[in-house]
């Protein structure tokens, strides 16, 4: 399963975290930072999956935001790859219309991660069915 | 930050719109306040500037939520989204809960969402607040809302607290099964039971639900087959049997996408890869059970995972990475669940095909995956020879590769495919790997150099170089498991003691050399200086002088083994005593601060001074053989990696396992061996007094008594054979597999052996037989009629044989014990010398010293005496010597002979055909450290067979 997702600029800020297994906050920082130093130095040509501790770390890369995922033993590694890219995808689909970053939109950010993934498993891969409460919402908003 | 994400992915879309400058305006109903504040935090030059504004927004809140007046829904959303984005910047918030869930139960979306968020992320299971939340939650649970219905189940799912669990449990289960619920709400409920169910599996009672859930993978909509699939997974690790129906559902939606064209599953399908996560997914849940029974299911089964592997094999619908990507994690998949089946040779062998080429793939993520999956390939049985193919690529990827866990990778496989025909090869990439390789996994590396090392010794001298080179190439990395364990094994062969003796000396040769060497060096050259000291070059000052010119620059356990290892120099070498008193004698050693080191010095110095050369024989004698136990390396591997972490080769249930490396279940934490020294169960004939009585039965549950050195098992048991001469009880043979001891008792020329066969590993043996061979013509000299065995020997189990012994004339050869069995589809075939000698068929005669030498003259033609001189393997120890000769059989005669060191013995060898007196003598020289050893019988085969025995006994 998915242990957790997180969102990184390339300062090493986390600009979001879903965890689906309970770590103490005092312990999150410590994790992120140690997660993303596992990350963010390697080069091109090294590989996306990351041994970490006892479990995995799958992570993208996208200009300036570094996504990185945890994951247990029982998860397959490309297809959580996908997954993050797939949750891109969603994100500029909804997003390309107003130029937000995702610090403003905190919470639709994790509307979106929540309709994708619950509890540290994939439910849903349908970028419409995904954004389906937010259009709604917006709709509401317009009307 | 995000539009810079957007770049990458939507590059057209910019070239329209310049990226805007912050504070945007979002979406929706957009919260300006929360907009400046976090441009504001953006633009904090320091962290104490940050830390200062948000001091300044807490503060702000804080008197908010403590005013007069009633804030509006729209304000507490604000606020409570401030306080989540300040938490998410990792600052402690310890208010605001109450106001989060007065949120929850707003009318307005955005208003319950964020409540529902800040609760999710914030709240754990604080009671008091629980029970508000909870009323919450069932309002919306009944609200048939759908959107606020998943709301609610999402925070059930978040928080998944024993109170929720109690008041929801009985509830969800019906919403995800109902017919009229939303399929958005049914996803939801299914992981919201899910988090439930693994959180308190007591109260989610799944009895009546079964079924219905199981059905959920036919759900026409794929997103609640992807949610529900998650749930009976689950559920079926923990119950199989009531979810196994789940096996031919899923075998059946798999089968549907499989066959799929494309463009069939619009919605679900990702760069023309129709639904690669439900699929992967599917072939997880697969993993949870054996292959299908029934034979329509697995056909259907095996077509679809055919279809998978060609599909990998056909040119791609798109360029895009992201289609071989999506497709390449449903093929790892489905390999992974061939694997799980192993029953499938065609599959498995087309399965390592496919990894090959990956293995050669310029994507490293594919290389890195192949590597691994390959890795768990390489146990399975039917594909193993089919992995070892790559080995090439494999070492090219250690040497090339620019990831170090792609190497690490690489070098997993490469122990894994490892076996006795690439062993040396193997071996040595390993080892030039380690001159370069990355400090993070030389200990591991060097740990798995010297298991395969040891497991795939043909011939020790190999063994003995490559530990040696271990030490040469990564002295700081060879733990102390790594250097005992060579120095048990030398200790254990005598064929590779000169070897070892005269490799380490060389080695110690080098102007630095790592202090493990030293360690070594001492050891062996301490017990085994003596084979190499006829060599002037290596003679006993020049070995002794060459270890003490590293003594100053060891710690001081090593000083103190060192100083062990001078001592037993003067045992050895008598020339050395004086030079080496002098070094003992000196204020460095005898006054030395260290307790230990001055205590061993004043010791031995006093042992060197006061001991006769007798008694310094007995107290120096070389080290007995160390019990074969399990190599404490492969313990310090497993602790090492943890469960789960090893290659199947080692797991518990590996199938390979049994057969090559340690054949048994789990040991004890004892089995690591804490120190050479304390581990002297001598068990061989160095003290043959006390293993002969109660021994047998001991030995046979002796759980230490693993054969960690896996030698092949062929008819190489002479040692064993010639331990049996003064002995008739103990382990005649054992290996990895199997223990063989025996228990005889001879009366006149009539004998009888049970023999024990001791399976030592789980599994049962199939087509178990024993045989006896006579070489030559021995059958017309002893006969050994053997009953036959019941052929199968379940795992751990002991099976008893009981042989008859006649002597009808004396022989010279032995009978030949040959076993047959299968042990995991392999023929084992093992050929033993059995331990019938003619000796064993002694009556003691007493008699005075006259009649001895009265009858010694009569024997005195030419070809009734045999005599040989030889030297002593063992120590001379007159006690050791008398229980042997008693053992013999033969009567000792006390008071014989004139020269009181010398043995007298006297015995009638008891056959059908005839009887035949022997008498015999031994000589020892102590000086010499030699025997002459006399026999002397009215037969010439006799006196021959009983000499040629008996000079290797002493």
């Amino acid at each position: 399963m998915i242990k957790f997702v997180l969102m990184v600029n390339r300062q090493g800020q986390t600009r979001l975290s879903r965890y689906y297994q309970p770590v103490e906050l005092g312990k999150r920082a410590a994790l992120e930072a140690d997660v993303v130093r596992g990350c963010l130095y390697r080069k091109k040509e090294e590989c996306s999956f990351v041994e970490y501790k006892d479990f995995k770390l799958v992570y993208r890369h996208y200009a300036s935001l570094y996504i990185v995922v945890g994951i247990t033993e029982s998860e397959n590694e490309l297809s959580v790859y996908e997954l993050v890219h797939n949750f891109v995808e969603v994100l500029d689909k909804y997003f390309s219309r107003v130029v937000s970053p995702i610090m403003f939109n905190m919470d639709k950010v994790h509307i979106i991660l929540d309709e994708m993934i619950q509890n540290g498993h994939v439910v849903e891969t349908n970028h419409s069915r995904i954004l389906a409460p937010l259009s709604a919402l917006d709709t509401l908003a317009h009307s | 930050l995000f539009s810079g994400a957007a770049r990458r992915v939507g590059a057209s879309r910019r070239k329209r719109r310049n990226p805007a400058k912050m504070p945007a305006v979002s979406k929706g109903d957009g919260m300006r306040g929360l907009a400046v504040f976090i441009s504001d935090i953006r633009n904090c030059k320091s962290k104490e500037a940050e830390i200062k504004r948000i001091n300044k927004e807490l503060a702000n809140i804080r008197s908010k939520f403590k005013g007069d007046k009633a804030l509006d829904g729209y304000s507490k959303k604000k606020y409570v989204c401030k306080l989540l984005f300040i938490f998410l910047l990792g600052h402690d918030i310890d208010f605001g809960h109450m106001e989060a869930v007065n949120l929850l139960s707003s009318n307005k979306y955005t208003e319950k969402q964020i409540g529902y968020l800040f609760i999710s992320v914030l709240v754990n299971s604080n009671s008091e607040l629980i029970r508000l939340i909870n009323n919450a939650i069932k309002n919306d649970l009944s609200s048939r809302n759908p959107t606020f219905m998943c709301l609610a189940l999402h925070c059930i799912a978040n928080v998944g607290s024993r109170e929720m669990a109690e008041a929801f449990a009985g509830e969800i289960p019906r919403i995800l099964v109902a017919g009229d619920t939303m399929d958005s709400v049914k996803q939801s409920a299914a992981l919201c039971l899910l988090r439930l169910y693994k959180a308190s599996p007591d109260l989610v009672l799944m009895g009546e639900w079964t079924s219905r859930v199981v059905h959920l993978l036919n759900d026409q909509h794929m997103g609640v087959v992807t949610a529900a699939i998650s749930l009976i997974t689950c559920l079926s690790q923990k119950n199989p049997d009531e979810f196994k129906t789940c096996v031919s559902l899923a075998v059946s939606r798999l089968s549907r996408i499989v066959s799929s064209a494309s463009t069939d599953l619009q919605d679900y399908t990702y760069y023309f890869v129709p639904a690669p996560w439900l699929s992967c997914k599917l072939l997880r849940l697969l993993q949870c059970y054996p292959p299908p029974e029934d034979g329509a299911v697995k056909g259907r089964l095996v077509e679809c995972l055919e279809t998978i592997l060609n599909k990998a094999q056909e040119p791609p619908k798109s360029k895009k990475v992201q289609h071989s990507n999506a497709k390449n994690a449903i093929l790892f998949e489905a390999i992974s669940l061939i694997i799980h089946y192993d029953s499938e040779p065609n599959l498995l062998v087309r399965a390592c095909n496919q990894l090959g080429q990956f293995l050669q793939h310029r994507e490293t993520n594919l290389r890195y995956l192949a590597l691994e999956s390959m890795c768990t390939l390489a146990s399975s049985e039917f594909s193993h020879e089919a992995v070892k193919t790559h080995i090439e690529t494999v070492i090219n990827a250690l040497k090339t590769e620019r990831d170090v866990s792609v190497r690490q990778r690489a070098a997993d496989l490469l122990y894994a495919m490892c076996d006795r025909s690439n062993a040396k090869q193997i071996v040595a990439e390993m080892l030039s790997y380690l001159e370069t390789a990355d400090y993070s996994i030389r200990e591991e590396m060097v740990l798995k150099v010297a298991i395969l090392a040891e497991k795939y010794a043909v011939d020790y001298s190999w063994y003995v170089d490559t530990i040696l080179n271990l030490i040469r190439i990564a002295g700081d990395y060879v733990s102390e498991e790594v250097w005992y364990r060579v120095i048990q094994i030398v200790i254990n062969r005598d064929d590779v003691q000169g070897y070892a003796a005269k490799t380490v000396f060389e080695a110690l040769q080098a102007p630095a050399c790592h202090e493990n060497m030293v360690k070594v060096g001492g050891y062996i050259l301490g017990e085994f200086g003596n084979l190499i000291a006829g060599d002037p070059r290596s003679s006993p000052l020049v070995q002794f002088n060459l270890l003490h010119s590293k003594f100053h620059l060891c710690s001081v356990p090593t000083r103190a083994l060192l100083l062990s290892a001078y001592i037993k120099f003067i045992n050895l070498f008598p020339e050395t005593k004086a030079t080496i008193q002098e070094v003992l004698r000196s204020d460095s050693q005898i006054r030395n601060s260290d307790v230990e080191l001055q205590q061993r010095a004043v010791e031995y110095l006093k042992l060197s001074s006061i001991a006769s050369t007798d008694v310094l024989a007995t107290v120096l004698e070389e080290m007995p053989p160390f019990p074969e136990r399990e190599s404490s390396i492969l313990a310090k591997l497993k602790k090492k990696k943890g469960p789960g972490v090893v290659p199947v080769s080692e797991l518990e249930d590996g199938k390979r396992e049994g057969g090559e490396l340690n054949g048994g279940g789990d040991r004890g934490p004892d089995s690591s061996t804490p120190s050479p020294s304390a581990d002297l169960l001598g068990l061989r004939s160095a003290a043959p007094v006390s293993a002969a009585a109660p021994s047998a039965g001991s030995l046979l549950v002796d759980v230490f008594s693993e054969s960690g050195a896996g030698g092949p098992a062929a008819a190489v048991n002479d040692d064993g054979f010639l331990r049996f001469v003064c002995k008739n009880n103990g382990v005649l043979f054992e290996n990895q597999l199997l223990q063989i001891g025996i228990k005889s008792e001879y009366r006149q020329n009539l004998g009888r052996m049970y023999l024990f066969y001791g399976n030592k590993t789980s599994v049962q043996f199939a087509s178990f037989s024993t045989t006896v061979s006579y070489p030559g013509e021995l059958q017309s000299h002893i006969l050994t009629p053997l009953p036959p065995v019941e052929p199968l020997v379940e795992g751990g189990a002991q099976v008893q044989q009981v042989l008859n012994i006649e002597c009808i004339t004396d022989f010279s050869e032995a009978p030949q014990l040959n076993i047959k069995f299968r042990y995991g589809g392999a023929l084992q075939n093992i050929t033993l010398k059995l331990p019938v000698t003619i000796n064993k068929f002694f009556q003691p005669t007493e008699m005075a010293a006259t009649d001895f030498f009265q009858r010694w003259k009569q024997l005195s033609q030419p070809q009734q005496e045999a005599q040989k001189i030889f030297k002593a393997n063992h120590g001379m120890d007159t006690e050791v010597l008398k229980a042997k000769l008693l053992g013999l059989g033969t009567a000792l005669l006390e008071n014989v002979d004139p020269n009181p060191e010398n043995y007298v013995c006297a015995g009638v060898v008891q056959t059908k055909s005839q009887q035949v007196g022997v008498l015999l003598r031994l000589e020892p020289n102590a000086q010499a450290q030699m025997y002459r050893l006399t026999l002397r019988s009215s037969k010439d085969t006799v006196s021959k067979r009983l000499c040629d025995l008996l000079a290797e006994q002493f």
